[in-house]
């Protein structure tokens, strides 16, 4: 794998620019990606506790407000405009900054190299790049509400004609959205360098012994997830440019004939709106499992650890990740049944839908099956992982609803959607952060962290999103419409306020637990218990070297692989865990 | 360990409030919408089943196998279980869209009938506008550059088209109960949707596209049409009412309108 002129061009280096900040080392980077993700999620998080607010409070004068928007909130009360640029910025952020970073370039990062024992990725100065170029897209993005007219509000799916036509749709239609645009390109590239290198790293640098049926499902999930990166960006990068185009060069690749806006006729002729919708989910479907694969490689790995038993059905999950990343892509109208597309379409939408809840079940089947016979462990990553598994299940069901277009009829755009997709793309894919974060602290910052802290704030969190989220399905099935700045103007909603005032209590709950989090995390980084190399009695090869791991991750030694990744509880083993790199066992001792 | 009967609090919770319908759907006013109801009440059960047994299976395994020095059963999976739960899954999956085919089909694939009392619809940032043909059955010529909301004319009407003398254009949806009733959707500007709780079903308006949406109601009152796409500042204000009238009252405010032209 490595050659000579590889191992001076990997020399550590010295200097704090080189170690902190332009590092190609890729645990540093995989750290970097985990700061702009926590950084990214507060701020998504805030936007959404103003929203919640607004919607139970809309007329009342707010200081803070003022402040922070003079224009948006002038007087303290904030505007229907202040609102929706609130909530596509929410969204977005949470969507490309903390759900496709954390999981994938963050942990990814970080482990992908160790768990398949190279030193580091296939392209290191790439990595740096990759993050780089993030760090850009997200100062772009927050750019967006510093400029004249604030942020867009056009929603993160940003359908043209709204998000294509400039300010004259609304005050966050002029260079808010076009920095959203740019940004999110940006933010494409990004991705693509990023996958490509996952891909070349998974594909060629695994050490000796390290057969794809011995790798941990981590990593099956993340270059799965690379391989519906590379397919998706690059799609969502040529939308977008295309919508550039539409908004500063006259185009009109999304914008039909005859338009009046305003009272003004628009000079745009002979675009589809739809033409936006099928590329934007092309790339927006696989996008979810982009969020939630690599959660559900790091529950699997969680569980298996803590419940001491080889993960149940090693091979069917991996056949499951595989089938989810392959019918990602053939799913996308799903989300288009209302849109006008041709209602044949939907029905055959609609199969393929169903069909991808086949593998997500069986994962959710494999679960429960590692769990069973055995000897459950309960640290905060486990039972972060077991949370998951909760949403995961709960989330998975109102899919069966809103993946019929017949009850889509109804439910499409009411908050129905909205608890779905938080539930399993939100929540349970932040689970799944979580479930990493307590799981590889010891090994990122090579300190514990505190693990009672960590279980009271799983348990506030835990009932915390289950009382947010699971209101919406009722708000949807009662036909609250969705993206609401408030509900004055529709009678039947008069009945349905006590059930928001609720969701917002509970959204406020919830944040606050999260500070829980922040002192656990300070109180670790400074005082953690110096971590042990293996302080879970874990199997894969992270944990078979010093926490943190040398600058090249195992000391110049090639790791040689004699096991699967899940060899736990073994009979006739030593121990209750077999390492991957341990030596093979006697044959006729073990049953293996 | 608390988790087990967390989770399963949580579940005997969610099931109790789905099952009490606190907050539901309106009584339907069409066939269809019964149908609907049906199909979400049968989906419904069969999600709540696999609901309940998988979260109360997850606390149990939680509750079950916490570590008490019990030996572990060791096992790599189970390939008859792997078959028997991928194919149950896979048939009560397609099983229910199958089973919903035909609520869709009767939206979508079958056509309004010959006698279906025809309406324009037209929506703009952020109000909604509809338009009858008027006694000669014909709807005016209608260009961009006659558009004037100001005026009462979001469409565009050319005055010195004789069909178009006789246009109703309203703000609000008047239909006759129990006759075929053929929307014809299009937008002025961006996508808004159009959504009547009632009828338990909703649809696109989409610049560039002219969408047919029929129905039939079974039932008179007043409906509210909440827009459903967002399209704007004013999404949150778009709102118009549907009125469904006897066939006499829906005939007399026809020959009102006319008489206040």
């Amino acid at each position: 794998m490595s050659s000579a002129a590889a191992h001076t061009a990997h020399q550590a280096p010295t200097g704090f620019i080189r170690k902190y900040i332009f590092s190609l080392d890729h645990k540093v980077i995989g750290i970097q990606y985990w700061f702009l993700a926590l950084f990214s999620v507060f701020i998504g998080m805030f936007l959404s506790l103003l929203m919640r607010f607004h919607v139970v409070f809309p007329d009342m004068k707010v200081g803070l407000f003022e402040t922070l928007w003079p224009t948006g909130a002038s007087g303290g009360v904030m505007t229907p405009e202040l609102y929706l640029s609130l909530m596509t910025m929410h969204g977005t952020i949470m969507v490309f900054f903390v759900l496709t970073t954390a999981p994938q370039s963050g942990f990814g990062n970080s482990f992908l190299p160790i768990q398949i024992g190279a030193e580091d990725m296939a392209f290191p100065v790439l990595n740096m790049l990759s993050f780089w170029t993030t760090f850009i897209a997200l100062i772009v993005m927050l750019a967006a509400f510093f400029v004249e007219g604030g942020a867009p509000l056009g929603g993160w799916t940003a359908y043209p004609p709204l998000s294509g036509l400039g300010a004259i749709a609304g005050p966050g239609q002029g260079m808010g959205q076009t920095l959203w645009v740019v940004s999110i390109a940006i933010f494409c590239g990004a991705s693509l360098m990023g996958a490509i290198n996952f891909i070349a790293t998974t594909m060629d640098l695994r050490a000796k012994g390290m057969t794809f049926m011995r790798l941990p499902l981590t990593c099956w999930t993340w270059l799965v997830t690379a391989i519906l990166g590379l397919l998706g960006f690059a799609v969502l990068l040529a939308a977008g440019i295309l919508l550039l185009l539409d908004r500063s060069a006259g185009t009109s690749f999304f914008i039909p004939a005859g338009l009046v806006v305003n009272d003004q006729v628009m000079n745009h002729k002979g675009g589809s709106p739809l033409l936006w919708q099928h590329l934007f989910w092309f790339f927006g479907h696989p996008e979810v499992y982009i969020a939630i694969l690599p959660g559900m490689g790091v529950t699997s790995q969680v569980l298996s650890v803590f419940a001491r038993k080889p993960i149940f059905g090693y091979r069917a999950m991996v056949y499951a990740i595989m089938s989810i990343g392959f019918l990602g892509f053939v799913v996308w109208g799903h989300h288009m049944f209302m849109s006008g597309m041709s209602p044949y379409s939907s029905m055959a939408f609609s199969v393929l839908t169903m069909t991808i809840g086949v593998p997500s079940a069986i994962k959710t089947f494999n679960w429960i099956g590692t769990l069973w016979g055995g000897q459950i462990r309960f640290t905060t990553a486990m039972m972060f992982a077991l949370g998951f598994v909760s949403l995961f299940i709960s989330g998975g069901i109102s899919g069966i609803f809103l993946g019929q277009p017949a009850l889509d009829l109804y439910l499409h755009d009411t908050p129905f959607v909205v608890g779905h997709f938080h539930m399993i793309m939100g929540v349970a894919a932040i689970f799944g952060m979580f479930a990493g974060t307590f799981y590889w602290f010891p090994k990122m910052f090579g300190r514990m962290m505190h693990e009672g802290l960590g279980k009271l704030h799983f348990y506030l969190t835990f009932i915390g999103v289950y009382a947010i989220f699971t209101p919406m399905h009722f708000l949807g099935i009662a036909g609250n419409p969705r993206r609401y700045a408030d509900f004055k103007d529709v009678e039947y909603m008069a009945g349905l306020m006590s059930v928001h005032e609720f969701m917002t209590y509970a959204a406020f709950f919830t944040a606050a637990s999260q500070l829980i989090f922040v002192i656990n995390l300070i109180w670790s980084w400074t005082k953690g218990p110096k971590a042990p190399a293996n302080p879970w009695e874990a199997t894969t090869l992270e944990w078979s070297v010093p926490s943190p791991p040398p600058f090249d991750n195992f000391g110049g030694v090639h790791p040689v692989v004699h096991h699967g990744p899940y060899e736990y509880s073994v009979p006739g083993a030593p121990k209750d865990y077999v390492m991957q790199t341990d030596p093979p066992l006697v044959p006729g001792t073990v049953k293996h | 360990m608390f988790l087990a009967p967390v989770v399963w609090i949580l579940t005997i919770a969610i099931c109790v409030l789905f099952m009490g319908k606190f907050w539901w759907f309106p009584p339907p006013i069409n066939a269809h919408g019964v149908a609907y109801d049906q199909q979400f009440a049968l989906t419904l059960i069969v999600t709540g089943i696999i609901f309940f047994i998988a979260q109360m299976a997850l606390g149990y395994a939680i509750f079950r196998y916490r570590s008490n020095g019990q030996p572990v059963e060791f096992s790599h999976g189970n390939n008859k279980l792997e078959a028997l739960w991928t194919s149950a899954a896979a048939v009560l999956f397609v099983g229910l869209v199958l089973m919903g085919t035909k609520i869709w089909a009767g939206v979508h694939f079958e056509k309004a009938p010959a006698d279906a009392v025809e309406i324009q619809v037209l929506a703009k940032q952020f109000a909604w506008a509809f338009r009858y043909a008027g006694p000669d059955g014909k709807y005016g010529r209608t260009d961009i550059k006659f558009i004037n909301d100001a005026n009462g004319n979001p469409f565009g009407i050319d005055e010195s088209d004789p069909a178009g003398k006789d246009d109703i254009v309203n703000a609000a949806l008047k239909v006759p109960v129990g006759k075929p009733i053929l929307l014809v959707m299009r937008s002025r500007d961006v996508i808004h949707n159009f959504f009547v709780r009632e009828l338990r079903m909703k649809q696109d308006l989409v610049p560039g596209m002219e969408i047919p949406f029929h129905f039939r109601t079974d039932k008179t009152g007043t409906f509210e049409i909440p827009c459903s796409e967002l399209c704007g500042l004013g999404h949150s204000q778009m709102r118009s009412t549907m009125e469904v009238m006897s066939e006499a009252d829906f005939e007399k405010w026809k020959k009102d309108q006319l008489a206040q032209k």
